[in-house]
């Protein structure tokens, strides 16, 4: 059959229901295999756009997410969510059209090495020099994506090749052929009772747990864990929901715009468990010193991240799920006293009781932004998927919208993709048609993937955008202020005037809902209505200009001298 | 500590960490990788974008044509060495890594001297030089002579500093390969 139609054949076989993606003259065969394959497919309007779709429904479903796109500027403009799936670690099979083979090397038309560019921003990826390797290559991208440590990989296809006949038949096994690669899942046993002691020697603990956790279906593992060691908990901004916000071991997000209580207690810890976390600048703060008494286990299914910014007393290698599952049995077998922690939650309570999450709410109308995700935390009852895009409201969101379960909070930690949020929303809904999925954006991130308004309307996606709308880029802004003698340059996006663009007049266009909210007293149920509007709505909701973020610790501060 | 086997709880003050160790000392990495188009590039990025400094690095086909081999030279006391193997290791196209031990490895490199002998001056003393380190002589002409030498970086430099005041045109070096001693394989 044609190496095209081979391709639909294996997409189906990985169990694919969904592609994203948008077609160009590379990738025409593709697109006619399309006519009869029997795959859904969602155009979208720009393949940044679709390559965030894909990662929206990736991380929701926890499935490996499919995103086609042509050569050259489809396939660089693929380069932004590539990299944010790389920094997130999330599954996505990105599948290039390429010029004809007599034409590479030549600067042919649309023409781009996708695979010399995405090099450092993919976890692996193929060039395909013989048709008869397409069904091989798709099924191994399919395996490095979703196995391991996920992320994105790439397959270039050039357009000649991918028309070919090649000797498949719907059905036939393929052999992978990827020696070089063998996660490793179990955890080495010695490592795992180690853990286990220091556990159970450990006065002033802290679970912190990472994304990792959530890659591995490990929840319900971390939560036991928790019961059964009566630790504090705290979940970086890739893993909230895998432990529930609201809850007595719960200390709230830790890092830059983290609670104290999360930071203080990290950094008086005498040991830190790291589950599926990667230690990031925005953690830790001034690294060295970071959590200065403590000792580390740091369990990872990336053998390179452990080590890498921390020293590890006690390494894991291995699958979150497999390695607590066989832990939490061990530290039960061992005697322990939970008295042994007492003081350590006595000292977690006073810092909770000093330094709850805070701010100053208006004495009039005016909306603060916290106020707003509050509000939207109580019009969904809690129960919706929120995506977001990146900057102040992202932060308020992952602080103030305590997520109970995983795979409900979507947004761009590693890279900080300001675009992410509506296109992942799409994607998500996609995944979960029957879920409210919600878009927490700013005025500034919206406006860089605003066309996929049009998908939504077009696929019927009932998503809801709530733009939090100070009518500045906020978080420059804000360290603007604070760091740059407020000296501000270049983030005010409002013309009080002549005001751009009109959000109502925008929505109308697209066929969406447009809805403007600015008064505090009736947020609450204006939200709920809104959200009870059939079809995609967006909000525009109007809050306090210049809120700032807090608490933060400061760039290159440490976690101790936290702000606000 | 207490042995590992035991129930016995541990001493959080005993625990030691085990990464990121800076070792000071030169590092020779040879590496079995698959040989497909962009493994070269997979790898030199790799250490470019991770700030990795490359002393030397040779490649070249082994017995097996679907594997390369490759040596990576690389300064220890810059880089913790775990980190630059671990990474290496999630290329899928590297089968294979091993951080040779010093004691246990030849490692050789091969270089080819340029020297310059205006009108015959100096030329039986570089001769002399050249027999010393062992070296051959691969071209003459009345001007200049190339000398084939092969050796441990360290004589491949001692006869570097020894033909300088002859008028050394140029000299090219290939980069270490080596070896593991003994009958197991590398």
């Amino acid at each position: 059959m044609r190496a095209v139609d081979a391709i639909m054949e294996c997409l189906k076989a990985e169990g694919v229901e969904v592609v994203f993606g948008y077609p160009g003259g590379a990738n025409l065969p593709t697109y006619d295999a399309f006519v009869d394959a029997g795959i859904r497919h969602v155009l979208v309007r720009h393949e940044a756009g679709g390559g965030h779709a894909a990662e929206g429904y990736a991380k929701s479903t926890g499935k490996v997410a499919v995103c086609l796109g042509t050569s050259g500027p489809g396939a660089t403009n693929l380069v932004t969510p590539i990299m944010d799936a790389m920094m997130d670690s999330v599954p996505v099979v990105f599948i290039t059209g390429q010029v004809r083979t007599d034409l590479l090397g030549t600067d042919g038309f649309q023409e781009a090495d996708i695979l010399g560019i995405t090099m450092p921003a993919v976890k692996h990826s193929w060039m395909i020099t013989d048709p008869a390797d397409i069904p091989q290559a798709i099924h191994e991208a399919f395996h490095v994506a979703g196995s391991g440590r996920p992320g994105p990989v790439v397959v270039d296809i050039p357009t000649d090749l991918s028309k070919a006949d090649i000797p498949y038949e719907v059905g036939d096994k393929v052999p992978l052929d990827l020696p070089g690669y063998q996660p490793k899942f179990e955890g080495n046993a010695k490592q795992i009772r180690q853990a286990a002691r220091a556990l159970a020697a450990a006065k002033r603990p802290v679970l912190y747990v990472g994304g990792g956790a959530i890659s591995a279906g490990a929840e319900a593992e971390v939560r036991e864990l928790a019961r059964v060691t009566g630790f504090p908990v705290t979940c970086t901004l890739m893993a909230l929901g895998a432990y529930p916000a609201p809850d007595p071991q719960w200390l709230g997000m830790p890092g830059m715009h983290g609670t104290r209580t999360a930071n203080y207690s990290l950094d008086e810890a005498d040991l830190i468990f790291s589950i599926g976390a990667r230690f990031d600048d925005r953690i830790t703060g001034k690294l060295s010193e970071f959590a200065p008494n403590a000792k580390f286990i740091h369990l990872d299914i990336d053998p390179a991240e452990i080590g890498k910014n921390v020293p590890a007393h006690i390494p894991i290698v291995g699958d979150a799920k497999q390695v607590l599952s066989k832990l939490i049995p061990e530290y039960e077998s061992l005697e322990t006293e939970k008295s042994r922690l007492d003081e350590w939650w006595e000292r977690i309570h006073a810092w909770q009781t000093q330094y709850p999450l805070t701010y100053t709410d208006s004495e009039d109308s005016e909306i603060k932004p916290q106020f707003a995700i509050r509000a939207l935390y109580e019009a969904t009852d809690g129960n919706a998927i929120i995506t977001s895009d990146v900057g102040q409201h992202q932060m308020w969101t992952a602080q103030r919208y305590d997520f109970k379960e995983s795979r409900t909070w979507i947004n761009s930690g590693g890279l900080g993709t300001m675009g992410f949020g509506l296109p992942a929303a799409l994607g998500a809904q996609v995944g979960n048609p029957d879920a409210l999925v919600v878009c927490v954006t700013g005025d500034g991130s919206i406006q860089m993937n605003i066309q996929e308004m049009a998908t939504a309307t077009q696929e019927g996606l009932p998503v809801k955008v709530v733009i939090i709308n100070n009518g500045y880029l906020g978080m420059v802004r804000q360290w603007q202020e604070l760091f740059w003698e407020k000296r501000y340059s270049h983030v005010d996006l409002r013309d009080v005037e002549n005001e751009c663009p009109n959000w109502g007049k925008l929505a109308d266009a697209y066929g969406w809902t447009g809805v403007r909210l600015e008064k505090k007293e009736t947020l609450v149920e204006d939200l709920r209505a809104a959200l009870a509007t059939p079809g995609p709505v967006m909000v525009d909701l109007r809050v306090a200009r210049e809120e700032n973020t807090y608490p933060m610790i400061s760039p290159g501060a440490a976690a101790r001298d936290m702000v606000g | 500590m207490g042995d590992p086997g035991t129930k016995e709880v541990l001493s959080l003050a005993e625990l030691q960490a085990s990464a990121r160790l800076r070792t000071g000392r030169k590092h020779v990495l040879s590496l079995v990788v698959q040989n497909r188009p962009g493994v070269l590039v997979r790898i030199s990025g790799l250490f470019a974008r991770r700030g990795f400094n490359i002393n030397s690095l040779s490649v070249g086909p082994t017995d097996d044509d679907n594997k390369s081999r490759i040596t990576i030279t690389i300064d220890g006391a810059n880089h913790p060495i775990d980190q630059v193997t671990k990474q290496l290791h999630k290329l899928v196209n590297v089968l294979k890594i091993r951080d040779l031990e010093p004691e246990d490895t030849v490692a050789r490199e091969l270089a080819l001297f340029k020297v310059g002998v205006e009108n015959g001056a100096g030329r039986a003393e570089v001769l002399q030089i050249c027999n010393i380190f062992r070296g051959k002589v691969v071209d003459i002409t009345k001007r200049s002579l190339v000398i084939e030498v092969t050796g441990t970086p360290e004589k491949i430099e001692a006869l570097e500093e020894m033909l300088l005041p002859f008028g050394l045109i140029e000299m090219m070096r290939t980069g270490e390969i080596a070896i593991s001693r003994g009958r197991d394989e590398t």
